[in-house]
């Protein structure tokens, strides 16, 4: 479904990896590995098309992605280092607003649902301003559950998760597989997911095994 | 999903509402300087409140061209919306169309006020608003490429007015010779036909050169 080829990312002058392929059918869960600065946000930032590979092509159902344009957006979510959650909104507009910007309308109820699962439902009034580091993540994640894609891609998805927030986001990511949906990992924790094929890419190398 | 855009960014600005009356206040008040430094001299005034009008104008939606996606790329919404399954172009437009709405339409709607210090006839303040109705997209849609080419950069506010107040030399020219000419007492109808050119110009191919310029910037 997802096939990245030959892709090579430039940072600079320094080269970060180069003759980089893969492959990722449903339900199948990429860990991405590599120390700091190693290309892992570059490369998941190739992968959603906001970045152009300095050589090599990614292709979503045969075709690039490129070709493809919005229609890849919709199969694509990313969560990045950054939120993407605005200040002086409060969670619940939040999480409606990005839905419809993405053209898809979230109800409140549902909204609230989602929030509850995530333990945010006592603060989803409150501007996000006031939330913590964690909390906002959270907010995130709510974002990533109610979008509706395929294709996951998460950068450092637990940064400031506590225990119990870290086992709820591995539910959802293994929910997410089992429903055939494909999920691309930066991380440097174990996630302990059951997913039909786990490949793990270790950038620092240069090699996947 | 135009219509969430639009209103996000109004929500924005109203939880934000100082930054939206900075800018108008310093509409005013450079407006208002110049009968101070000038003198009451009704026939000097009146030749200059064109110019100053939309001078000032131009300066104040300079100042509000920084928010229209600074705040949106530190925060990481940026990125998010573009990977909305929707057309940048559309994106573009929405938050340009929010922009104007909230950085412009203020401006226009407070100028024939203003203009009653320079002792504009009702004819010529009719004149100011519909000029400025009809300038004031442009400076938005025109802003906004250079809002997207320098996102992210140290000294921005700077490089903005650089790169786009050349670009806003024709709105300046036709906006202020349709007052000039109603001051004058002949038809401003030449003027505001090309006004109205230029902004359909710039409505189709200025919101392409912004997404093309916002992709770079994010990438």
């Amino acid at each position: 479904m997802l096939e990245a080829i030959n892709l090579s990312c430039v940072r600079g002058t320094r080269r970060l990896f180069k003759g980089l392929s893969f492959s990722a059918n449903p339900g199948e869960l990429i860990e991405l590995r590599g120390e700091n600065g190693s290309g892992k946000t570059s490369l998941l930032r190739i992968l959603s098309g906001l970045a152009a590979p300095a050589e090599g092509e990614v292709r979503w159902q045969g075709k690039t992605i490129r070709s493809l344009g919005e229609e890849y957006s919709g199969a694509v979510a990313y969560l990045a280092h950054q939120n993407g959650v605005k200040d002086e909104l409060t969670a619940i507009e939040n999480l409606r607003i990005a839905n419809g910007v993405a053209g898809h309308a979230l109800h409140k109820p549902e909204a609230q649902i989602v929030l509850e699962q995530l333990g945010l439902s006592r603060q989803q009034n409150l501007p996000v301003r006031f939330l913590s580091a964690g909390q906002r993540r959270r907010l995130a994640l709510a974002r990533l559950l109610t979008s509706k894609t395929t294709l996951w891609l998460l950068d450092e998805v637990l940064t400031s998760l506590d225990d119990t927030a870290i086992k709820l986001s591995s539910r959802f990511i293994g929910d997410h597989l089992t429903k055939g949906g494909i999920a691309i990992i930066a991380t440097h924790q174990d996630l302990n997911l059951a997913a039909d094929r786990v490949q793990r890419i270790n950038l620092s190398s240069g090699l996947s095994q | 999903m135009f219509g969430w855009l639009v209103w996000r960014d109004l929500i924005l600005a109203w939880r934000r509402r100082a930054d939206v009356l900075a800018t108008l206040f310093f509409f005013v008040i450079v407006v208002s300087l110049f009968p101070l430094g000038i003198g009451p001299e009704r026939e000097t005034l009146k030749t200059i409140a064109p110019g100053v009008v939309w001078v000032a104008a131009l300066l104040a939606s300079m100042l509000s061209l920084g928010r229209m996606f600074g705040n949106d790329y530190q925060d990481g919404t940026l990125e998010q919306l573009l990977l909305t399954p929707q057309s940048t172009y559309l994106i573009v437009l929405g938050k340009t169309l929010a922009h104007w709405l909230v950085s412009e339409l203020p401006l226009v709607i407070i100028a024939p006020v203003l203009g009653l210090q320079f002792g504009l006839s009702e004819n010529s303040l009719a004149i100011v608003v519909v000029s400025l109705l009809l300038g004031t997209p442009v400076l938005s849609l025109v802003g906004a490429i250079g809002a997207a080419l320098t996102l992210g950069l140290r000294a921005a506010n700077v490089l903005v007015a650089l790169l786009v107040l050349p670009l806003y030399i024709p709105v300046l020219i036709f906006g202020t010779g349709a007052v000039q000419a109603s001051v004058g007492g002949t038809s401003p109808q030449a003027w505001l036909l090309l006004l109205a050119a230029t902004v359909v110009l710039s409505l189709v191919f200025a919101p392409w050169a912004t997404s093309a310029a916002l992709k770079i910037s994010v990438e």
